[in-house]
């Protein structure tokens, strides 16, 4: 057992709204620079949609994440070999060009002053950021089928109602059952990162304390593997200083005990961030596991932080104390070990997402029948008075299953008979028109108890900041020890080195040449 | 006097700037070793441009450096006239496929307006200095044949002696004026290296082949 810390997420997706204030937030900090006008780190998906960039789950084209060989059962990326890394350098055939993306633009406000007087109203035409010309049709932008759900256009293009049946994708797009969340996204910050694998320069890694993944700009060589490696297209490529981009989970925010921008700035608090502790020796095997078990195999990577054994390899691996502390307060551990509620995004590229949602109910259908309000397909084989059958759930298990559990239904079910449990108890607690019979129903279909749901209704519903966001402390001062050299008391070596200069300086000050 | 100059003091000036500018750059600038690639701006032409160069200009350039390192083990594999006529043309085809190349490259620069936002004057420069040296190298091959076997005896004792210190131009003072170019041409290109996107030459990531997938990075190595 090798247990290392991990941070890791949980995007509670009931409870988005799909605002972009996440998007926003990190734009204006981190992207909003000559080259990166068309990244988002963070962006909010309308589902079903085809996502940005566009069509970015179909790795037939994107080629992104692992593959597990059949033969060799080996795990190898699916973009190429190191060979082939080496040989397509000169011309990566499955990078997304901008085009994929959108072209960023601006509008030519200056023209509302300046036209000259005329018959008509002066317009601001779009401007491209890129090659600084006018853009006479915008095609595309960031958020471009942003609550579009059921429109033949973009929803329809969704990869993963490929294997949608007919019934289904006609289903989805009748008009009063059209239906749709939100699926916002920034960088997994995953155990098994493709991104990492891909780069031939070896510029990117994760960071062992926390397992944030990162670039470092300056081993950064422009080979743009990365880019296709990444499955879920977090990272990007600033085309102004030839450099690979992608989300820092808000490293330095986090180094000082806040959460990452968009975390705290999420208006439905949807977000939750804390600490795993991961068993490294565990991962490859995960990786490897078999489409219908990546879920659980997962799961299993995750180790228990109240568990003696547990703590004592932790220790011996050298995390502190208040990190095991943060692991045993984690949200994260609770939401996807313990409740099991929340899910990996697209687990079958396995790269071990540390980035989990907790999948959305689907809204209930509901007629006037003789001056009635009925719900429909409501009591019987549904939960009564207000739940449907989860079979009969306007957005096929089928289809979830796609998103959040590599075709693995069973899985997107337990989720919900857990979820609809914690709704028929509380029900029945708050407003008392639910039979006993009908909850205990619900809680045994669910495989739990009246504890463990209000547990999950607290942390949903009713958590402080406190509770959302463990930032576990990041050791800073180990970063501050390792300038130094260990104390020798016969040498005497002990450090008189202080800080000469401030931010901005990349050479130190010598006296003289 | 002018050959003095030629082709000693400006090899060696080329050599002192590619070395020590790039050592210079590496130390003080590392951020700016890119290969700058505008692959994410435009795709398709860059396919036709960037592929046939490189392969062409790798490959032609191999040759001149094994050439040079093993003159010995070349002028052994080349005294069968049938490898000599076949290196030729194969030195021909690729040179083809540079030159090619390269004019796809400069053709895209010049009407793509998003590859001429990020397009710079060394970027022109370099491309124009390129396209004289694949040229002036095209001319040779094609008007002064068997090059694999004259360069032997002519342009290699030459840097030979310029790498022991003891510089010998006789052996370059009679050659055509083309070759001569071709020869100040290509120490231009050294000599522009470390001042270009020329340095991504040796950023070529070869050890990606022997490192583990997976790169995990501490402030305390444990």
């Amino acid at each position: 057992m090798k247990i290392q810390s991990q941070i890791a997420m949980v995007f509670h997706l009931d409870k988005c709204i799909g605002c972009h204030t996440c998007t926003v937030a990190c734009k204006n900090i981190w992207t909003d620079r000559k080259g990166a006008e068309y990244m988002y780190w963070n962006n909010v998906e309308t589902k079903p949609g085809t996502g940005y960039p566009t069509r970015w789950e179909d790795q037939d084209k994107y080629r992104g994440g692992w593959v597990l060989d059949k033969k060799t059962k080996k795990l190898r990326l699916r973009l190429q070999g190191k060979w082939g890394t080496l040989g397509n350098i000169f011309y990566n055939p499955y990078l997304p060009t901008l085009d994929d993306y959108f072209e960023p633009w601006t509008y030519d406000y200056q023209n509302l002053f300046d036209a000259p007087e005329g018959d008509d109203q002066p317009t601001a035409r779009a401007v491209s950021m890129v090659t600084g010309k006018y853009m006479d049709t915008i095609e595309a932008g960031p958020n471009w089928d942003d609550d579009l759900s059921g429109s033949q256009v973009y929803a329809n293009n969704d990869p993963n109602l490929d294997n949608a049946s007919e019934e289904e994708r006609r289903q989805m797009q009748e008009i009063d059952r059209v239906v749709f969340f939100y699926l916002p996204r920034i960088c997994n910050h995953c155990l098994n990162p493709g991104c990492v694998a891909a780069c031939p320069a070896g510029a990117i890694y994760k960071r062992g304390e926390d397992g944030i993944v990162l670039v470092n700009q300056d081993k950064c060589r422009a080979w743009r593997m990365c880019i296709s490696g990444c499955p879920y297209k977090k990272t990007y490529f600033n085309w102004s200083t030839g450099k690979a981009e992608k989300c820092i989970l808000c490293y330095p925010r986090l180094e000082s005990g806040q959460p990452p921008a968009c975390f705290h700035s999420c208006v439905g608090r949807i977000r939750y961030i804390g600490l795993l502790l991961c068993d490294a020796d565990r991962i490859e095997q995960a990786a490897k596991a078999p489409d219908d078990a990546l879920v659980q195999a997962q799961r299993d990577v995750i180790a228990d932080p109240f568990d003696p054994k547990v703590i004592a390899a932790a220790k011996a691996n050298g995390i502190p104390d208040q990190k095991i502390d943060a692991a045993q307060k984690s949200p994260v551990y609770k939401f996807v070990k313990q409740w099991k509620l929340a899910l990996p995004l697209h687990p079958e590229f396995r790269t071990l997402p540390m980035l989990f949602y907790v999948p959305p109910m689907g809204p209930v259908l509901a007629k006037m029948d003789k001056g009635m309000y009925n719900m429909v397909d409501a009591g019987g084989e549904g939960l009564a008075p207000m739940l449907s059958a989860l079979e009969k759930s306007r957005i096929p298990l089928r289809y979830m299953a796609s998103l959040f559990s590599a075709g693995n239904e069973e899985i997107i079910r337990e989720v919900y008979r857990k979820l609809v449990a914690v709704r028929i108890h509380m029900r029945a607690k708050r407003v008392k028109d639910v039979p006993a019979a009908e909850v205990e129903r619900a809680l045994a279909q669910a495989h739990t108890d009246a504890r463990e749901v209000e547990a999950i209704f607290r942390l949903t519903s009713l958590p402080t900041y406190e509770e959302r966001f463990v930032v576990p402390a990041m050791e800073r001062e180990t970063a501050v020890d390792s300038l130094f050299p260990a104390l020798d008391p016969v040498s005497r070596n002990y450090p008189t080195r202080k800080g000469a200069v401030g931010f901005g300086y990349r050479e130190e000050p010598h006296r003289g040449l | 006097m002018a050959e003095v100059v030629l082709f000693v003091a400006f090899p060696y000036l080329a050599l002192a700037l590619a070395v020590f500018g790039g050592i210079y750059r590496y130390r003080h600038s590392r951020f700016t070793y890119s290969s700058l690639s505008s692959q994410l701006l435009e795709n398709r032409r860059l396919f036709w441009g960037s592929v046939p160069w490189h392969y062409g200009i790798v490959i032609v350039l191999l040759a001149h450096l094994v050439a040079f390192l093993v003159p010995g083990v070349w002028a052994r594999v080349i005294a069968d006239p049938t490898a000599l006529y076949t290196f030729e043309v194969i030195g021909f085809a690729l040179a083809l496929a540079a030159l090619t190349g390269l004019c796809v490259l400069i053709w895209r620069r010049l009407t793509q307006p998003r590859i001429a936002a990020v397009s710079t004057v060394m970027d022109w420069a370099l491309l124009l200095v390129l396209l004289v040296q694949v040229v002036l190298g095209f001319w040779v091959s094609l008007v002064y044949r068997w090059g694999a076997d004259w360069y032997l005896h002519t342009a290699v004792p030459w840097l030979l002696s310029l790498v022991v210190l003891d510089p010998q131009t006789q052996y370059v003072s009679s050659l055509p004026w083309v070759v001569k170019l071709h020869m100040l041409n290509g120490f231009l290109v050294i000599a522009l290296f470390p001042f270009s996107r020329l340095a991504h030459l040796v950023a070529f990531p070869f050890w990606y082949l022997w490192r583990p997938y997976q790169v995990v990075i501490r402030n305390r190595g444990n």
